[in-house]
């Protein structure tokens, strides 16, 4: 029985040479690939050319919201559904608004950011294709992992293999579709920085 | 997790030599090393002190409850509440776990932004105490309304009574302030700690301990695609953060100052109650972190460093906060308002005298011995320093609330207010929880913030910022290529 791949796998263990591959595996065409780090590597993103996140404009759209809510609702409750004097003050103004309008500002902007982060990681994903990978598993941890993703058009196995083995990368191995033992070279313990 | 052009680590004297910055971190450690060290402290099977310790704290929470349920039941008769002092230690204690939980948000937030990194070790769990005092002070006001079943008419909705809120009084306003604050720290507490759910989730040995990090993970992969988003998040919740953290305080001042009391009535309150706050909070910070630091180990983390850092904003906070105590004097007598001078006069020297003097003895002496750089970085003195802080900024509440409600315009309405043994049980099972929360928390959560640490540490990042180009002309320079 053929397997399919998935992805190649390449584990990394110094920046600077993480964010040349990176760079080159853009230069060389590849959509599809992406790296894993244990915390975000600055200039990593440059390299890959992501794009700037579009998350500050949902931030802002959160923001105006939670603000006319924030009006809408003690000008509504205090000056037209339930007007009650109290002390002679005023049924509804600006000043007397503010706090409840920064408050509600930040409370529904932090929603949406927390939310549109989620979507635009498409998380909550308790899946990943790579998840049996243990050069994958260990991104969470000290390695910095690049994987080319098989759906790429440029993909070949042994092309892309030779791309990454030509950047620095080291245990260059394919993941293949559902097993668990891909074919892989033994995790060395001894790359470790 | 600065996100754009990291500072150098050392800065070049006009001679061209160097002045090393100390490290953040000592010991030199590998990723894989920060892993362990944080990963293996929720691994290790819980040792018998700390289950001792726990169930010491956790017995002083339920005697807490228990008298929570009893004024419950029974009514804020039990308390020692009487007609001119319709505020006592309730209050008090509200404002005072209020108060701890700013330091957490200001280092997360306002020391983020700042580009501070020795924010990193010491974030997570300053978030964790904000949200831990919040839940404390949060108590108080719901038990303090008398029939806590009806605390949710607090909250705008529509009812049968079609009857709304009333958003004119402060309050009110102190219901958003409080939950938005609740709720906007959680976000950013759990957000900064979904990466190092991951670690955690892919560390770990135990089935069952695997499942409940991988769920709360989220399946966080450590992607850079990811990163990139989530970095942006993190700045903005702590751009939404630092307003907030300084509004918090502002608006449950606004409690005192709306109201006519001398003493209260005073514009000096809002920045005086945010500087009190993030002094109180970072008193408590230390309190917690020094002990933390010995039990798990962390001294390579928490480092000297960071303490030193830490008492030298108590100490300029202290100046502050002693700077409002003589500004407030200064102004009742200027004002020439004879209440106003007399409401002073009586705090110095009246029947709370004895509260007054601990406050100004706590918050504006002990802190002066961080003058020394010694003293700064000396175990035992700093712990002391910030207890004393912490019951300096008790008595602070304690001595606005009480000695400006017990003698008020007409003498025929003066009265004196002692707590009962009830009041006293709920704010040392406001602690109890406090310190039960804390313990799990240390031991089932990455205390330190993992990605943070590693992301600070020298090889961590490329080293040729000085040709870093703006992030907008590099994405269009690789769309033109």
């Amino acid at each position: 029985m053929e397997q399919k791949p998935i992805a190649t796998i390449a584990e990394f263990h110094e920046v600077d040479t993480l964010i040349a591959a990176a760079q080159a595996v853009r230069e060389h065409g590849y959509t599809k690939f992406d790296c894993y780090t244990p915390y975000p590597v600055h200039g990593l993103d440059r390299a890959m050319g992501i794009k700037r996140t579009i998350l500050p404009y949902i931030s802002f759209v959160g923001g105006i919201t939670g603000l006319t809510t924030a009006l809408l609702l003690q000008w509504w409750t205090g000056a037209v559904d339930y007007r009650l004097n109290i002390g002679g003050k005023p049924f509804f103004a600006l000043q007397f608004s503010i706090p409840v309008d920064f408050e509600l500002t930040v409370l529904i902007c932090a929603f949406f950011t927390l939310f549109g982060l989620l979507h635009l990681c498409r998380l909550p994903t308790w899946w990943h294709p790579l998840q049996d990978d243990p050069s994958f598993r260990r991104a969470t941890d000290d390695t910095y992992v690049v994987a080319i993703f098989a759906d790429d058009p440029r993909y070949t196995t042994s092309a892309t293999k030779e791309l990454l083995q030509s950047v620095g990368g080291t245990n260059v191995h394919v993941h293949y579709a559902a097993d668990t033992q891909s074919v892989t070279v033994p995790v060395s313990e001894t790359v470790r920085p | 997790m600065e996100s754009t052009v990291v500072a150098h680590r050392s800065t070049t004297h006009a001679d061209g030599a160097h002045l090393e910055r100390e490290p953040l971190v000592l010991g030199d450690p590998t990723l894989h090393d920060i892993t362990r060290k944080i990963a293996s402290i929720a691994e290790q099977k819980p040792s018998p002190k700390y289950l001792l310790t726990l169930s010491f704290t956790a017995a002083i929470a339920a005697w807490g409850v228990g008298c929570i349920l009893y004024t419950i039941l029974v009514g804020i008769g039990v308390w020692g509440l009487n007609n001119p002092i319709g505020w006592g230690w309730d209050i008090t204690n509200f404002v005072f776990w209020i108060g701890i939980g700013h330091a957490g948000t200001l280092i997360s937030a306002i020391l983020f932004l700042f580009r501070q990194k020795w924010r990193t070790a010491i974030n997570r769990s300053a978030e964790a105490m904000t949200i831990f005092a919040v839940i404390c002070a949060g108590l108080f006001p719901l038990i303090h309304v008398g029939r806590i079943w009806f605390a949710y008419w607090l909250i705008p909705y529509p009812n049968q009574m079609q009857m709304w809120t009333n958003f004119r009084s402060p309050l009110e306003w102190d219901v958003f302030a409080v939950s938005t604050y609740l709720t906007v720290s959680l976000i950013f507490w759990y957000l900064g700690m979904v990466p190092d759910l991951a670690t955690l989730r892919d560390f770990v040995q135990n089935k069952i301990a695997k499942r409940v990090y991988g769920f709360f993970s989220l399946g966080w992969s450590g992607s850079m695609r990811h990163w990139h988003h989530y970095e942006m998040a993190y700045l903005i919740l702590a751009g939404l953060s630092t307003p907030l953290v300084l509004s918090v305080h502002s608006v449950v001042s606004l409690d005192f100052t709306a109201g006519i009391l001398p003493g209260w009535h005073t514009t000096i309150f809002p920045p005086y109650f945010v500087a009190g706050a993030i002094f109180s909070g970072f008193a408590m910070v230390m309190t917690l972190l020094v002990i933390t630091r010995e039990v798990l180990d962390l001294k390579e983390y928490i480092t000297l460093k960071h303490l030193d850092n830490m008492n030298k904003i108590i100490l300029a906070t202290g100046m502050m906060v002693g700077y409002a105590y003589a500004m407030e004097f200064f102004i009742a007598q200027y004002s020439g308002n004879p209440y106003e001078s007399f409401v002073f006069i009586n705090r110095a020297t009246g029947d709370y005298a004895w509260a007054y003097w601990t406050m100004v003895l706590c918050n504006v002496v002990s802190p002066q011995v961080f003058w020394s750089a010694k003293l700064r970085r000396n175990i035992p003195v700093m712990f002391i320093v910030s207890i004393l802080v912490n019951i300096g900024m008790w008595f602070e509440r304690f001595t606005i609330i009480a000695t400006s409600l017990h003698h008020d315009f007409l003498p025929a309405s003066w009265g004196y207010y002692t707590p009962t043994w009830v009041e006293v049980s709920i704010f040392a099972g406001t602690i109890g929880i406090f310190l039960t929360l804390f313990l799990l928390f240390a031991k089932y959560i990455p205390v330190i913030a993992v990605a943070e640490v590693k992301a600070i540490l020298p090889t961590a990042q490329p080293h040729h910022h000085s040709h870093t180009p703006t992030y907008r002309a590099s994405v269009e320079l690789s769309q033109q290529s």
